[in-house]
């Protein structure tokens, strides 16, 4: 059986000795699409900032082996030319650079009309725009995307991908997700959007920190709507109080 | 090498093409110190420039309702390290007529000389002028770049300068705009900076709002590096109904260098309205942060972020 793409064992990270990642496992094989699920606060975000290296988000215990190779040690560009990648929830603004600068960055040959296609948006309206203020919230998640794609990753971190996309649109965010995988990566699909969630191959549940549930998406789903924990109504779910 | 071909040669460090000088469709006054190597005119523009001994002297005139096509270039410059330029300079755009200026302050050997400009310009009722300003002071950091500026615009009128200092450098530069704006006129105001070694710059640059729904945009975008300072003061004042103005400034700061923003808004129309941003600091963590998920280096990513917003 070939090994996990991303292989994460007893990751702990704490900030002021309050433990935000608690012992996590979690395996997520190759051409993979793994959800994840989570109330606010559980740990999903910074999972997908210690994983790809941010500043401020070094891990007190545990290891991440990331296509085989120890990747902790490393920096973020360097984890990233291994071919992981992260599209943050809220995506930068870049006053000055044009689409077509960010979708082509470090591939000068790279074309950037495919990826721009795939997400919806016509290249000849958007390649030559700039990354600034002037793009609304749901153009920079898209075109967030498309650069993510144009990069043909390993495994890319999607952080909340279809926030601020509009009902119609949505499918495109989809189409992307397989997309990646068609290509022959993995995806971490962190998300509250069921729709989006029920693309998976799997998913799991972190509560507190920790992965409280694994199975398909729709189980898991299931669990997450069945169950009260300390971050989601205020009680003290079994595993937690376990 | 002639002192214009030293000049010529020099265009491309401003984005120009030394050609531009030889298309007779195109007006041009190529100043070396205080003496005019070349100058050209079209119809529709009146240059009138003398040397004297301590200055140039001139106006440049666009008569009314005149369009002129071609930008207007104005070369000013020393092909030696050390010497004194001073500019006085009147510019006119009449009633209804509408050009582009584009001014090159060249200097590539400077090691300790001057550049003066002293310009007071009026752009009369529903004309337009835009006017870009480059500056290059190669690479020893020996100026002293004096531009002052006193801008008149009348109604209906429109006025947009960007300036820009992006590679080379200048040594001392201290730039000081003002500009009056009547009813329903329009300034637009754009400089971007990039300050290396023991540069030292000002940029003041006033907008007096004086007309009723006059606008107002002043835009500074700075870089320094090395132990570079930059004193940065955008000043807008709303005195009519309707008048709205905006200053916008944006410095980032690496190394030793140090920069403050003061931007100054004073209304005094109740119907009048004028905002302000500014933001002083490193490079922008998420941007970095995501070039560098995209695999760019950290050197890499600055690059790109830094030439982006000098764009």
């Amino acid at each position: 059986m070939p090994s996990p793409i991303l292989n994460i064992r007893n990751l702990t990270f704490e900030v002021d000795r309050h433990a935000i990642l608690d012992r996590l496992d979690l395996a997520i094989e190759s051409q993979e699409i793994h959800a994840l699920l989570g109330a606010n606060g559980s740990g999903k975000t910074t999972l997908a900032y210690v994983l790809m290296g941010c500043e401020g988000y070094a891990p007190g215990a545990g290891t991440v082996l990331f296509d085989g190779t120890d990747i902790l040690p490393m920096k973020m560009y360097e984890r990233a030319r291994l071919g992981l990648t992260l599209a943050w929830q809220e995506p930068a603004r870049f006053e000055g650079v044009t689409v077509r600068e960010y979708l082509t960055l470090g591939k000068p040959d790279c074309d950037p009309e495919p990826a721009l296609r795939q997400v919806g948006l016509a290249p000849d309206r958007y390649l030559n725009r700039r990354m600034d203020k002037a793009l609304s919230g749901g153009e920079r998640h898209r075109i967030e995307l498309a650069s993510v794609l144009s990069m043909k990753p390993k495994l890319a971190i999607l952080d909340e991908p279809a926030a601020g996309i509009d009902m119609l649109s949505i499918n495109h965010i989809i189409d992307i997700i397989r997309a990646l995988k068609a290509a022959g990566g993995s995806v971490l699909l962190i998300t509250h959007q069921e729709e989006v969630v029920l693309i998976a191959d799997r998913a799991s549940q972190l509560c507190a920190g920790r992965i409280i549930f694994s199975g398909s998406p729709r189980e898991t789903v299931d669990h997450f709507r069945g169950r009260t924990c300390v971050r989601c109504d205020g009680e003290v779910c079994d595993y937690v109080r376990a | 090498m002639s002192e214009l071909d030293e000049l010529r040669r020099t265009l491309p460090m401003v984005g120009a093409e030394p050609s531009i000088l030889d298309d007779t469709r195109i007006a041009h006054v190529v100043a070396h110190g205080h003496r005019i190597l070349s100058h050209r005119t079209v119809p529709g523009l009146r240059v009138e420039m003398d040397e004297t001994p301590d200055a140039i002297v001139g106006k440049l005139i666009v008569e009314a309702g005149a369009q002129i096509t071609q930008p207007i270039h104005m070369c000013f410059g020393l092909a030696h390290p050390t010497g004194v330029q001073q500019i006085k300079i009147d510019v006119q755009v009449l009633e209804g007529a509408q050009a582009r200026v584009l001014s090159h302050c060249l200097f590539p050997f400077a090691q300790a000389a001057e550049h003066r400009m002293q310009a007071v310009m009026e752009i009369g009722p529903g004309a337009s002028l835009t006017y870009t300003e480059g500056h290059y002071h190669g690479p020893h950091g020996g100026m002293q770049v004096l531009p002052h500026a006193t801008i008149k615009i009348g109604k209906g009128a429109r006025y947009v300068s960007d300036f820009s200092l992006l590679s080379g450098s200048v040594g001392n530069l201290d730039i000081d705009y003002l500009v009056e704006v009547e009813e329903e006129g329009i300034a637009e105001l754009s400089a971007k900076i990039f300050a290396h070694k023991t540069d030292h710059i000002t940029l003041k640059e006033a907008v007096m709002l004086r007309g009723e729904r006059s606008r107002g945009l002043i835009k500074t975008r700075v870089v320094l590096e090395g132990q570079a300072q930059a004193e940065i003061i955008g000043i807008t004042e709303a005195y009519a109904k309707g008048a709205r103005g905006h200053v916008d400034c944006m410095e980032i700061v690496q190394g030793q260098a140090h920069a403050s923003a003061i931007p100054i808004v004073r209304v005094f129309h109740p119907e009048a309205k004028v905002t302000h941003e500014a933001a002083i600091g490193s490079v922008d963590k998420k941007e970095l942060e995501t070039l560098m998920a995209r695999g760019l280096s950290p050197e890499q990513a600055v690059e790109i972020i830094v030439s982006g917003i000098l764009r």
